[in-house]
């Protein structure tokens, strides 16, 4: 099979680097996944469920688990990539725990780290009991109960967009654009699990960008009753019975909110990764101003780094959703097998 | 609540409070309307620690309520306050201790501006010699007076005649702490914990044998804020502000309110006896107004200081109730006697009489 001799390190095991490693494999290329964790998955492993259609999360991983149960497919996991350097016609790794791998190309397929909710100090993420991350309210999705720190049930529920995106504090100007769908799912997901919840998001705008989530957004509306409020949640706190005293300010209405809910979700954004960001640094590779990798080409080289040999896919380079990031590593194997057959 | 969670923001927002040789500025509005704080400060800070602290009489008001009012210009406030630093050089100080928040506020809004436009140093250089002839170093620290007797409170806890608990039950006493806005809110690394969760007063007030009550409005300014207040006409916002927080705060039952700023120690206390003269409203326990205490006061109470010397009986709530949890007597004789015997005027319209 053409190129079965060559070898292409996927540096990281989410979801583009699943895809990547199949497609690769499937094209007859020797693979070796390296993911930092104890399994490939990444974010998704902690998934419950999926917008816009809200399928179980478990139907796209089982999909990037046979992606990977090849014979072309190593997996080294609890490793870390920690530096990429091209040398004649190789690319060399090094790996955490002191060891090198040489490949033909490289794939790093870094992922995203969410925003640490704890940087907005003003929301209480900590400190309060029941101020909770989306990626946390997913998990009591996954557990099918959706509860207050002691057990009992939110009658009310806060969602509050941009948490740590679009936000010039913590230096994260970009949009991570799935929080806000994110936030539609959710909320559907808490009205229909507690009937009796009011859920309330608070957004600066609906960025309903892709295929089915403005329809999502309607339905969220029409048929479950989510009341939406454009306005920034400026501070939370707790009153006598312990239950939050959220401050907004509704830009529509023009005046200030002072409002008291059981439960305040943070729709935390996407960062570059710790573990991307070490890498870049130690390689030469470019971040850009998000400190995102930043790509050889915005519009034709999205998955070219300006190192040779090196390509880029998924959300290492942006945030993006996961319809977005398969199609992205798909294309960083387009681009890394142009590279291969025409050395 | 998740007491680790507020620990784990206090160890991020750590400044450097020297141990020894201060440079004292005080507060106009503190000499006016407290001034047995500011006198009790420069005691402990002496007589109780053994500390050097210099405080010279040339030194004028920062000019930051003109500031603050639109009427006195940035170029000029820093002039002035590039002679105090001027001051301070020529005492052979680089440690500055400042008394009142709004001072503090616009010290660290000079020094960020000259740090980020250095011209503007260059431009309060020329400004000051040519006005005055006088030269002048930045200083190495900035601190506010609050910063150093949070950084000395453990010392003070081990002095202490009395703590922060009811003798009768033994419980802490319940504590509201509030923070100027001028102290942190600008630049939260200059203030002990930041901006969103100080633990300057919290710190005293725990190593003091009190609890601090967390309440909704904790982080809500007083309402003096110069134009709502120097301004006749914008007074109700003022009022409303601070209104706003004692309904916060009230359910708490709080036996007192701890501050570091002069225009909040002011108005919490002022605005009580207003509420209560407009709409017959107190917010104390046992329909008693609550105690506004500057932590000078607070750190003289404990240490055994005379709650007279203190100043306590010109708060228009008067401290009494909260003297006899603590288990501190005073002479009545003596409330409003000078130190030469001559009788000091006394105010009317106090409450908790």
């Amino acid at each position: 099979m053409k190129g079965a001799s060559k070898h292409v390190i996927v540096a990281g095991g989410g979801v583009a680097g699943m895809e990547a490693a199949g497609s690769l494999a499937e094209m007859g290329y020797r693979v070796t996944l390296i993911e930092k964790g104890q399994d490939p998955g990444g974010h998704l492993l902690q998934w419950h469920a999926l917008f816009p259609d809200r399928r179980p999360a478990e139907e796209v991983r089982g999909y990037l688990r046979k992606r990977l149960n090849h014979e072309n497919i190593s997996v080294i996991t609890s490793t870390v990539v920690e530096k990429i350097r091209h040398h004649g016609h190789d690319v060399i790794v090094n790996l955490s725990g002191g060891t090198e791998e040489r490949a033909d190309a490289v794939i790093v397929a870094t992922g995203f780290d969410l925003f640490d909710a704890h940087r907005k100090e003003e929301y209480g993420y900590g400190i309060y009991d029941n101020v909770i991350t989306a990626a946390e309210l997913e998990e009591m999705f996954s557990m099918g109960k959706v509860a207050k720190a002691d057990g009992t049930l939110p009658s009310r529920v806060g969602f509050v967009h941009c948490v740590g995106s679009r936000d010039e504090k913590v230096s994260n100007n970009h949009c991570s654009k799935v929080c806000c769908v994110t936030a539609v799912k959710q909320a559907i997901e808490v009205r229909k699990m507690l009937p009796a919840c009011e859920v309330f998001c608070f957004y600066m705008d609906m960025r309903m960008y892709g295929p089915y989530y403005e329809e999502l957004y309607r339905e969220s509306q029409e048929v479950h009753n989510i009341n939406y409020i454009r306005g920034k949640v400026s501070e939370a706190s707790v009153n006598i019975s312990n239950r939050l005293v959220i401050k907004v300010e509704d830009t529509l209405a023009g005046r200030p909110l002072k409002m008291e809910v059981d439960l305040m979700v943070l729709m935390v954004g996407m960062e570059m990764s710790k573990q991307g960001a070490g890498l870049a640094v130690a390689s030469g590779l470019e971040t850009g101003v998000n400190r995102f990798l930043e790509t050889g080409d915005h519009h034709y080289g999205n998955n070219v780094s300006r190192m040779k040999g090196v390509f880029y896919a998924g959300t290492c380079t942006a945030p993006m959703n996961i319809t977005d990031t398969i199609s992205h590593a798909r294309a960083a194997v387009t681009e890394t097998v142009r590279y291969l057959n025409g050395r | 609540m998740k007491p680790e969670g507020k620990k784990r923001i206090w160890a991020e927002y750590q400044k450097e409070i020297p141990d020894d040789h201060f440079f004292y500025v005080r507060s106009c509005i503190r000499q006016t309307f407290f001034a047995g704080s500011e006198q009790v400060f420069l005691k402990i800070m002496r007589d109780d620690l053994g500390k050097d602290i210099f405080e010279d009489p040339r030194h004028t008001t920062c000019t930051g309520i003109g500031y603050h009012g639109d009427v006195v210009p940035f170029e000029t406030i820093q002039t002035v306050v590039a002679r105090h630093f001027s001051l301070a050089t020529e005492a052979g100080y680089k440690n500055i201790a400042i008394s009142c928040v709004t001072s503090f506020g616009i010290y660290t809004e000079i020094l960020e501006t000259w740090k980020h436009f250095p011209e503007t140093l260059e431009r309060t250089r020329e400004d000051l010699l040519k006005a005055t002839g006088r030269t002048f170093d930045v200083p190495e620290t900035i601190s506010h007076a609050s910063d150093i007797i949070y950084k000395f409170r453990d010392e003070i806890a081990r002095k202490a005649r009395f703590n922060l608990s009811d003798i009768s039950t033994g419980k802490p006493l319940k504590v509201v702490e509030h923070i100027g806005c001028h102290y942190s809110k600008m630049f939260p690394k200059y203030g002990v914990g930041g901006a969103e969760f100080p633990h300057v007063l919290i710190g005293m007030v725990e190593s003091w044998g009190g609890d601090i009550i967390d309440y909704p409005e904790r982080r809500h300014c007083c309402g003096f804020g110069f134009r709502q207040y120097l301004i006749q006409a914008n007074r109700g916002y003022s009022l409303s502000a601070s209104r706003k927080k004692f309904e916060s705060m009230e359910p708490y039952r709080p036996d007192f309110i701890i501050a570091n700023c002069p225009g909040c120690s002011m108005f919490m206390d002022r605005w009580q006896y207003t509420i209560n003269e407009i709409d017959g409203i107190t917010y104390g326990a046992d329909g008693q107004g609550i105690p506004v205490l500057t932590y000078e006061e607070v750190a003289g109470l404990v240490l055994g200081y005379d709650p007279w010397e203190l100043g306590l009986q010109y708060h228009n709530v008067q401290s009494l109730p909260l003297l006899k949890r603590m288990g501190i007597r005073v002479d009545p004789a003596k409330r409003f006697l000078a130190k030469d015997g001559s009788r000091l005027p006394e105010p009317v319209g106090l409450m908790n009489e």
